[in-house]
């Protein structure tokens, strides 16, 4: 019995050693990682926060994604530091007066990773493949704006599709060219060009390995870096691409991508230095920074909103008296200042700033669409509920999915309504998921909501609340609101856009359907000898042109 | 059936012994196999009972992108049609695609997260063992002495202070003001260091409270005191006679013990960034990443049937004393 005893004990060992035996070729590369940082070659050490969804651009799904593609590949067009839109992978291009049809013209000495020349057929062939519905990608709306595309997308037999995907408008003319046909004029599709849906994929490689993008070793890209080591919820190795046509303004030799959920720990090893940049930040750390003059810093401005949903179908949220008296009876000021402490802005209209107008900002053009004034909002609650025929408010509640950051802002919104309309207002939180399910059932009163810019125009948001919209969880309808945004999306005269969407966002203040709140920032630190880190408004912070300076 | 009113000798007996075994570890299998069957089914059942989807979005995601998804996952059939499906994928031991992750299918999950896993809790529950065994016997023997008060105050430290604030105590210390070991990460042995430690704490302090009143009570059996009439040296009677007895409380919840140091360091892993099982367990079920739910489910479902047999056998091994009975109770 003994013996056995020992035995079991043995295996028991030796099972263990061969567990810490697995760590033997890493801890080397761990090793090599560490001296490389103050060596001849510059490495980048970043957090990706979570395993990529997919790093094929025609599946890719969001930021965990699009931090690694946004460096691996480049579309037609790409970002400058000073946010303009300058030519990738096409040199030059056309648009017809309608506005319709687009030709791109590639450049000559464009190469994938593997040596591989960029062609037209590669961009036909990517934008066919996402919008394939058999690819099932979640993004292939980003494509809708080409004619025949959400027709080919939304396709249910496959007898069908050859027809229909030889209709979507994007044809390669010749290797060199590529020519794309619109559903209607849009004059921000420069900016989608460079949005990673529309990125090329290597039609040779993937014909030959569908399964190219899972793994490094087959990995195959054709922007200023290529995936050389993947392995899956860990880490991530981006080397420079020699095939690069721009490779003389590469600075880096390597980036390496952790992995790490947890913002506090990520924020941890960055003050160990075990990370050279740190996004996102927790919201105690960007608060603490907001206000101290740490010049590693930064708090650039996101395309993004904060905003309470009210279900414009319940009595008496119908009434937008009473939705413009629960928006006006808030002290925004004091909410970023005391509750959210991050340095957002205050919300008085719907656009965030950095969005181009006509001239200058699409915000600042704007102004303030509407005052805060506690006296006039308790007027025209009371004058709201005289016209829906109600003595006072009913109880009502505000959903919220569970987060601290959301409940200190419900509370203190809870707070504010209390003391400036005498109204009590309940608080329920639920997991995001039942949160998503709710409002689309319209099972709610008022809910809480944010939105990220998919593009550079403010159309981007003011798309949001048209009729039966997808995304219009308000349920909010309003026919005129319909024809600007309908005359903004006809023409690609800017001044005549511009002009409609300043009139859509007024109507959108003049109606309150939701309540913006404030717009929200991109808080992120760099350490002092990393140079040239810049972040466009609708991006994580690009490194591709930084440096390492030490 | 009562054996004992059979005419048996010890041959008989032993034979019939073998026979019941056997039949004991048939009985126990098919079991298990009908355990796992309830778990499944009821996990598919109360999984699609919540509400929410793989895709789910703020704000949604048009109905077209919605639909082709829903098909490519053979989400769009019949529940019943989904249920069936996914039974013969389990006989093929194939869990399918995680939804969430292309570049990942749920076995790639199991077969990359469960080794790190499982090396971190065996490494946690050896730890654990060995300090806590050591903390309970000397908390024993130098009862109400300073030793006892500092065992203890160590178990009570590890048994009230959850092993999310350690890890950031040891964090903010170890690593980031002394620089003594990394932050966080999972690539050398010293990477494991940590996260060991923070989830050792709460199964030590156990371990040693269990071990320290398990002692103390063998300690004042008739058969320690023959032990020191017979004259024997303070330590034999404590290693062979007192330890030996003492322990089997402990050698009762090692069997839970392991199966949460091993599946239950989803914070631990968390807060680390170790690319465990756990962390991908809780974090499906917001996902509603259904194929990674199941897959891990029946997995770690498997694991425990598993892991409570072999302590059973394991307890037969130490104590002579139980026996398997015909009843297989």
């Amino acid at each position: 019995m003994k013996e056995s005893k020992f035995s079991l004990l043995s295996a028991f060992l030796i099972a263990l050693l061969a567990l810490a035996g697995c760590f033997s070729g890493d801890a080397e590369q761990a090793g090599s990682e560490e001296n490389a940082g103050d060596g001849e070659k510059k490495v980048l050490r970043i957090n990706n926060s979570s395993e990529p969804g997919s790093l094929h651009p025609g599946t890719a799904q969001g930021a965990h994604d699009s931090w690694v593609l946004e460096h691996a590949f480049e579309g037609l067009t790409k970002k400058t530091p000073e946010g303009e839109i300058v030519d990738g992978m096409a040199e030059k291009w056309e648009v017809s007066d309608d506005g319709l049809t687009w030709t791109f013209y590639l450049k000559d000495d464009v190469r994938w990773s593997n040596g591989d020349p960029v062609t037209a057929e590669d961009f036909e062939y990517a934008w066919k493949y996402a919008l394939h519905p058999e690819t099932a990608s979640q993004y292939a709306y980003q494509l809708y704006y080409l004619e025949g595309a959400k027709e080919f997308n939304s396709a249910e037999n496959e007898a069908d599709y050859a027809e229909l995907e030889e209709n979507v408008g994007v044809k390669a003319i010749d290797g060199k060219t590529l020519e794309v046909k619109l559903a209607e004029p849009t004059p921000y599709f420069l900016d989608l060009t460079s949005f990673y849906t529309y990125y090329p994929v290597n039609k040779k490689v993937q014909e030959e390995n569908p399964d190219w993008a899972l793994e490094a070793e087959t990995y195959v890209s054709n922007g200023a870096f290529k995936l050389t080591d993947w392995k899956h919820k860990e880490s991530m190795t981006l080397k420079k691409n020699e095939h690069y046509y721009d490779k003389d303004n590469i600075h880096l030799d390597e980036v390496y991508m952790v992995m790490i959920e947890d913002e506090n720990t990520a924020w941890q090893m960055y003050q160990a230095d075990e990370l050279d940049l740190a996004y996102p930040l927790p919201n105690d750390v960007q608060g603490e920074l907001v206000n101290s003059d740490n010049e590693e810093f930064y708090n650039e401005p996101e395309l993004a909103l904060y905003y309470y949903n009210l279900n414009n179908e319940k009595p008496p949220f119908n009434n937008s008296k009473v939705r413009k008296a629960l928006s006006m009876a808030i002290d925004r000021q004091t909410l970023v200042e005391h509750v959210v402490q991050g340095g957002q802005k205050p919300a008085l209209s719907i656009i965030p700033p950095g969005v181009p107008d006509v001239n200058g900002d699409f915000q600042e053009n704007s102004g303030d669409l509407f005052e805060e004034d506690a006296e006039e909002a308790k007027k025209l609650l009371e004058e709201g509920l005289a016209e829906e025929g109600m003595d006072e408010m009913p109880q009502f509640t505000i959903l919220y999915n569970t987060l601290e950051a959301h409940k200190k802002i419900a509370e203190a919104i809870q707070e504010m309504w209390r003391k400036n309309l005498g109204i009590e207002v309940e608080l329920e939180n639920v997991e995001f998921q039942v949160k998503i399910d709710r409002e689309q059932a319209g099972d709610y009163d008022i809910s809480r909501a944010g939105w990220i810019g998919d593009y550079v125009d403010p159309m981007t948001f003011l798309d949001l609340w048209v009729t039966d919209g997808p995304h219009n969880d308000a349920n909010w309808s309003n026919a005129e609101y319909d024809e600007l945004i309908k005359l903004a999306k006809s023409t690609m005269d800017q001044e005549k856009r511009m002009e409609a969407m300043h009139k859509a966002e007024e109507m959108l203040i003049d109606e309150m359907p939701i309540i913006p709140i404030y717009f929200y920032t991109k808080p992120f630190t760099v350490k002092p000898h990393v140079k040239g880190v810049f972040a466009p408004i609708d991006r994580y912070p690009q490194f591709i042109y930084a440096d390492i300076e030490k | 059936m009562d054996l004992s009113s059979e005419p048996s000798s010890s041959e008989k007996k032993q034979t019939l012994g073998v026979i019941s075994m056997w039949k004991y570890t048939f009985k126990r299998f098919l079991w298990a196999i009908a355990t796992l069957w309830v778990i499944i089914t009821v996990t598919f059942i109360i999984m699609k009972a919540i509400p929410g989807d793989p895709f789910a979005k703020d704000g949604g995601l048009p109905e077209t992108v919605q639909k082709n998804l829903h098909r490519h996952y053979n989400l769009d059939k019949p529940e019943i049609v989904q249920y069936g499906l996914y039974l013969k994928s389990i006989l093929q031991f194939d869990f399918g695609p995680s939804m969430k992750h292309r570049s990942i299918t749920v076995n790639d999950y199991i077969k990359k997260g469960f080794p790190i896993s499982l090396h971190l809790g065996l490494q946690a529950l050896i730890f654990a063992i060995s300090f806590g065994l050591i903390l309970g016997v000397v908390a024993a023997l130098y009862r109400n002495k300073w030793p006892d008060y500092a065992s203890m105050v160590i178990a009570i430290i590890g048994v009230s202070v959850p092993s999310f604030v350690l890890a950031t105590f040891l964090i903010n210390y170890v690593a980031v003001q002394w620089n003594l070991l990394p932050v966080a990460t999972w690539q050398s042995w010293s990477h494991t260091i940590l996260p060991t430690i923070s989830l050792a704490m709460m199964p030590l302090a156990y371990i040693a409270r269990l071990m320290r009143s398990s002692m103390l009570e063998v300690m004042n059996q008739d058969y320690i005191l023959t032990a020191k009439a017979k004259g024997l040296k303070q330590s034999t009677i404590i290693i062979k006679h007192a330890i030996r007895n003492a322990i089997l409380p402990v050698v009762t919840v090692l069997g839970i013990l392991t199966t949460n140091l091993v599946t239950g360091s989803f914070i631990v892993e968390y807060i680390f960034g170790i690319p465990g099982m756990g962390e991908m367990f809780v974090t499906s079920i917001f996902n509603r990443d259904y194929s990674v739910i199941l897959g891990s489910t029946v997995f770690y479902s498997a694991i425990l049937i598993f892991l409570i047999f072999i302590v059973d056998v394991a307890y037969t091994w130490i104590d002579p004393r139980i026996k398997i009975t015909e009843e297989g109770s």
